[in-house]
């Protein structure tokens, strides 16, 4: 994540010209070069998902083995067990995606349009809190968000905290261990990928447009309403899953900031593979979080119209 | 009134900037509180001042066993991740193949699934194949997840690159393989460099895959989610904020090469 002039991730270029068809003896040649690495994502990738898949419809236990048995019981008790988290990560996750939208989007803009010969180093700034250990800075809010600490201190002069707590975004006097503290982090963590995105459409922008559109007695809202903001839609599209998609599988916010209630999908799935070994029911959990999320990403591709992104 | 009026004018600036200090808040934190000098085992409130911990960053027991072999991680994930994204990478964007289609979803699907799926999938194999979880099993997955960036990453730069150069090469009578080294290689190079250190940022970086296929091996990431556990030593901030330091100044030096070099072709 290093890289500062890269294009983000999931925001290929566009294809510029059409790959030739070549024939006779180079006709195998993209097959050797696809092997190796197609091989390592088909072994590591695909069959561990299907494997996954079937182990979900297992029953047995660790001492006796398991058995596919087509039980789709792992499926039920999943769901009704654990439909709170289920709703907690959704909720977090895009909560989180919201927030990173409207504190980024500022902050592209600054960069694109008005930073001038600043753009070089605000740029090196956003991406360089990516290089300490995300796990140290997330640790890293627990001391400013500690009880009695400056922020919590403010936030409760403010009578902001008697606000969220109302909201039942906050308990008491407290920030930590609330979900308010969760979906900061979780905020946070996901900032950059949603600020690069953002970034790069609207670099893109010529600044002829907004003249123009200047010239033609638009204020400034209106301009970028109708001009900026749905020329960045692609950036903003891309944002919103690079940010929503790894938000709602995250389990490290929930543990470090919050509390037994925040617990998200994320958090069951590793302690049922890691501490209780069920291995079904956790399956089942991964499996339904996975088509969750690509029903959703499917979905809102299509939707948005930018379906060459992928 | 003219306050509302400039506020309104400095709206994107005022709200740009307060986005940039909310992300880089903790970092100033994490640097601070490297001088601490922490009372109980945790180092989350302000004690004294001290520079203890940086005198001896290797204090805590397994910390820099961690480090180095986090390093070694990424360094081999970053080799082999780069070799297969840029052989894809090249096959995608030189090459119209039958299932040209499939492929591009195989490459794209491990982005958009979160972590803890692939995590707990390959868990599952591994398990099920009996293999010891350990350095092996966590190199098979951080290859496996930082490919498809490299093969982003390296297909952006190669899609961009003007075919009459390589044509050019082949016309002054070079062969297919001097081609690919004198002409084709350089001007992918960026592309390829862009893509392998994002895989050694994700690789050095990665926790919850690892944390499900390391067993009971210890990367960084691993053990400072450990110490959050048990105690946080104020080494963690100190080799935080030496990473941090060190990564800032090789981004200004290459720019300032990058900047010295341009002006020299001007």
């Amino acid at each position: 994540m290093a890289t500062v002039t890269q294009a983000p991730p999931v925001a290929p270029a566009p294809e510029t010209k059409p790959p030739r068809k070549p024939r006779g003896r180079g006709r195998w040649t993209p097959y050797w070069l696809l092997l190796p690495g197609l091989l390592w994502l088909l072994v590591f990738f695909a069959l561990p998902v299907i494997y996954q898949a079937s182990t979900s419809v297992q029953t047995g236990s660790l001492e006796e083995g398991y058995e596919v048995t087509w039980h789709f019981a792992a499926y039920w008790d999943a769901l009704s067990e654990y439909w709170p988290q289920f709703v907690r990560s959704v909720l977090y996750a895009a909560s989180a995606t919201v927030l990173c939208l409207l504190l980024g989007y500022p902050l592209a803009y600054l960069i694109a349009f008005r930073a001038g010969r600043w753009r070089n180093l605000i740029m090196v700034l956003v991406i360089a809190p990516f290089f300490t250990s995300f796990l140290i800075r997330t640790l890293a809010w627990k001391t400013i968000l500690a009880d009695g600490g400056p922020v919590v201190d403010a936030l409760n002069t403010l009578h902001v905290l008697d606000v969220t707590a109302w909201l039942g975004w906050t308990a008491g006097d407290r920030v930590l261990a609330t979900p308010l503290a969760v979906v900061c982090g979780l905020t946070y963590n996901f900032l950059p990928f949603m600020i690069l995105p953002l970034y790069t459409s609207l670099e893109r922008i010529d600044p002829r447009l907004h003249e123009a559109a200047n010239d033609l007695y638009a204020r400034p809202s209106t301009t970028f309403r109708r001009v900026t903001f749905p020329l960045s839609m692609p950036g903003v599209v891309s944002g919103t899953l690079l940010t929503f998609i790894p938000a709602s599988g995250d389990y490290i916010n929930s543990d470090l900031l919050g509390s037994t209630d925040t617990r998200m999908v994320g958090n069951v799935i590793q302690s049922q593979f890691l501490r209780i070994l069920d291995y079904p029911t956790a399956a089942a959990l991964s499996f339904i979080l996975m088509a969750a999320i690509l029903a959703v990403v499917t979905l809102y591709i299509r939707k948005s119209g930018t379906e060459d992104l992928v | 009134m003219t306050f509302v009026n400039w506020l309104k004018r400095r709206f994107v600036a005022i709200a740009g900037l307060l986005t940039l200090a909310y992300l880089l808040l903790p970092n100033v934190v994490v640097t601070v509180f490297s001088f601490n000098h922490p009372k109980g085992r945790f180092n989350y409130t302000w004690q004294e001042f001290s520079t203890e911990a940086w005198q001896d960053p290797c204090g805590v027991s397994g910390l820099c066993a961690s480090l180095s072999l986090s390093l070694q991680l990424a360094l081999w994930a970053t080799l082999g991740a780069t070799l297969l994204g840029t052989m894809i990478a090249f096959a995608l964007v030189r090459y119209r193949f039958r299932a040209r289609p499939a492929v591009n979803s195989l490459i794209f699907l491990p982005m958009a699934m979160p972590e803890v799926v692939m995590a707990a999938s390959l868990l599952t194999l591994f398990l099920n194949m009996g293999a010891r979880l350990g350095f092996w099993t966590i190199l098979i997955a951080h290859i496996m997840f930082c490919l498809s960036f490299v093969v982003v990453a390296v297909k952006a730069r190669v899609m961009s690159m003007d075919p009459r150069l390589e044509q050019a090469a082949q016309d002054l009578y070079a062969g297919p393989f001097q081609t690919f080294v004198r002409v084709t290689l350089p001007i992918a190079a960026p592309g390829i460099a862009a893509g392998a250190l994002l895989a050694f940022a994700l690789s050095f970086d990665d926790f919850i895959i690892t944390n499900f296929n390391a067993g009971s091996t210890v990367t960084f990431p691993m053990f400072v989610w450990g110490s959050a556990q048990r105690g946080t030593p104020v080494q963690i901030n100190v080799v935080g904020t030496a990473m941090f330091v060190v990564a800032v100044l090789l981004v200004l030096v290459s720019m300032a090469v990058g900047n010295r070099r341009n002006r020299r072709k001007a």
